[in-house]
């Protein structure tokens, strides 16, 4: 069984764009990252999972079971965090945990607490006081008390500093290794390549890529970067071309050899070739529409 | 009953500054009722001959110098019209809320049924009706014996059952549309709280538009008729409960399918 599974799943919403057709898998047990930029479909994908939308058409099951179908069984196994998280007014930090527990029909008290003082949370505040990144934490601690067997997360860290963010990694990572599935939908690259096995991309509502982080990263691109006056001129697989004042860089994905062999016996001070990160890879699909691979920039 | 409990807590504010106002307004009406009680023949002369205007709020057929008469007017209308919008209010807000507030996310990825929370929140909305009207009653009872008058308890009952029904039903046709309407719900809700007390005067005025009283819950919580005839009217109160639970059961089917916002 899979802690995700959507068959060709679409969403529309009239006019406006959702999902079109997203097939994708999530192992239980996975730290899978959902990578996109804003309004690419993400938000829409997890309430599509949550059963806050209603699909147009495909499928989605999520730890076995259809999110078409009772979705009380379903939730009761889940941890979420929106993207907004907003409470009512007048409430303080204790009630929204413990409103969330008792709507669980458990008693989370000792695992509230103890999240609580993780993410230096107080829980005598009220809510409506809150910074967007305490608010965001109370989320977060609503996700974990019940401990789900899969997390989903919608944009988990904006408004959380630096060390929080940390934190709140080390407690995603805990949760994983304890056999937790965790679905992290980002805009920011890097805490996919950080923490997560395996990714998908969406953009405008469909699906670009879904593999293992480093086989997306190294699939087909390295950063080179050269000192000097050479050139390697209109070589295939050469993108993203950036000319300095000391020489060049670009994102290179055809035969290392070629690329060797048009440098070769040119003025080269110095030269790097390294895993480009995964944020210039797909900065750069987004920006070209996802299909120019090659071709030259400047 | 977590949704219930959550709701009654939520709705606090509103539902105590609802019934001071109503409580304050009815007692202010009853303690004047000595002050006013020995000139009442001429007010109530006057009143009677007033055409259209007293036939609307049924003086024809209610003496005015009475206490009852004085209450079914006075305090039937402030506590009609005061407790039907709020009843259409809390009505109209009840499955809204949560999507304009955008808290229905964090309630509905929790393991409720949406047919679960939408019954809790009507009962809740229903409860604080309930609450609101037995204050009020209770108001009622205490300031009649402070002005040293004999209650009439049979006949208050059935004036304030009256008016309970009316509020029940009509937060029930806002609680149906607060599936629908999310942003102007309270505003929705008020609109027809006025429109159904509206309807009702002009369906007292005029002879062709009597058809309205099948209409408005407004009819059977008439003072003037409860207290004439001695009882409730069971045709308009059933026909009303059909009403209710066509909206409340629409909602609720709505609610249960709806993407939420």
């Amino acid at each position: 069984m899979q802690a995700i599974q959507t068959e060709n799943l679409t969403k529309r919403y009239g006019k406006a764009r959702g999902i079109e057709a997203l097939t994708l898998s999530v192992a239980q047990g996975e730290f899978f990252g959902f990578i996109g930029p804003n309004g690419a479909g993400k938000s829409t994908t997890i309430r599509t999972l949550l059963g806050l939308i209603r699909p147009t058409s495909g499928s989605a099951q999520v730890l076995g079971r259809s999110v078409t179908g009772d979705r009380r069984a379903l939730l009761d196994e889940v941890g979420y965090l929106p993207s907004e998280t907003a409470y009512d007014a007048g409430m303080r930090v204790r009630d929204v945990l413990r409103y969330s527990a008792s709507l669980r029909r458990r008693d989370c008290r000792t695992q509230a607490s103890r999240l609580c003082e993780r993410l230096e949370l107080d829980p005598a505040r009220r809510v409506d006081e809150l910074s967007l990144g305490n608010r965001k934490k109370v989320g977060i601690v609503c996700a974990l008390q019940h401990d789900p067997r899969l997390l989903i997360l919608d944009e988990p860290t904006s408004g959380l500093d630096p060390l929080m963010q940390r934190e709140f990694f080390a407690l995603l990572e805990e949760r994983n290794a304890q056999g937790t599935t965790v679905f992290l939908s980002s805009h920011v690259l890097s805490e996919i390549q950080r923490h997560c096995t395996r990714a998908a991309m969406i953009r405008e509502g469909r699906l670009l890529a879904c593999d293992r982080v480093e086989t997306l990263l190294g699939a087909n691109a390295r950063r080179v970067t050269l000192r000097g006056a050479a050139d390697p001129g209109a070589l295939p697989g050469v993108r993203g071309l950036r000319r300095t004042d000391e020489g060049m860089s670009f994102l290179y994905s055809g035969e290392m050899r070629a690329l060797i062999d048009a440098l070769s016996g040119q003025p080269v001070d110095d030269l790097t070739i390294a895993e480009p990160d995964l944020e210039e890879v797909f900065l750069h699909d987004y920006a070209k529409g996802g299909d120019a691979h090659d071709g030259h920039e400047a | 009953m977590t949704v219930t409990k959550h709701e009654l807590r939520q709705g606090r504010a509103p539902f105590a500054i609802w019934t001071a106002s109503i409580g304050a307004l009815m007692a202010v009406c009853i303690l004047l009722y000595p002050e006013m009680e020995a000139d009442m023949q001429g007010v109530s002369d006057l009143f009677a001959s007033m055409g259209a205007f007293t036939q609307a709020f049924g003086m024809d057929r209610l003496a005015l110098g009475t206490l009852l008469g004085f209450y079914a007017v006075e305090c039937g209308n402030v506590l009609g019209l005061g407790g039907a919008m709020f009843a259409a209010m809390t009505g109209a807000c009840a499955l809204s809320r949560e999507e304009r507030e955008r808290t229905a996310d964090f309630l509905l990825s929790h393991p409720v049924s949406r047919v679960q929370v939408a019954v809790e929140k009507l009962i809740a909305v229903l409860l604080q009706v309930l609450a609101m009207n037995a204050v009020l009653l209770a108001v009622s009872l205490v300031c009649i014996a402070g002005i040293g008058e004999e209650i009439p308890f049979e006949e208050l009952l059935r004036l304030h059952t009256a008016y309970l029904l009316m509020q029940a039903e009509l937060a029930c046709l806002c609680f149906g549309l607060s599936a629908v309407v999310i942003r102007g719900s309270a505003g929705a809700g008020l609109g027809i709280a006025l429109m159904a007390y509206f309807l009702n005067l002009t369906a007292n005025i005029a002879d062709s538009a009597h058809a309205l009283r099948y209409v408005t819950p407004f009819a059977y919580a008439e003072g003037a008729e409860i207290l004439e005839s001695g009882h409730l009217d069971g045709t308009l109160i059933l026909l009303g409960a059909v009403y209710a639970a066509a909206a409340v059961a629409a909602g609720v089917r709505h609610y249960a399918r709806k993407d939420i916002r």
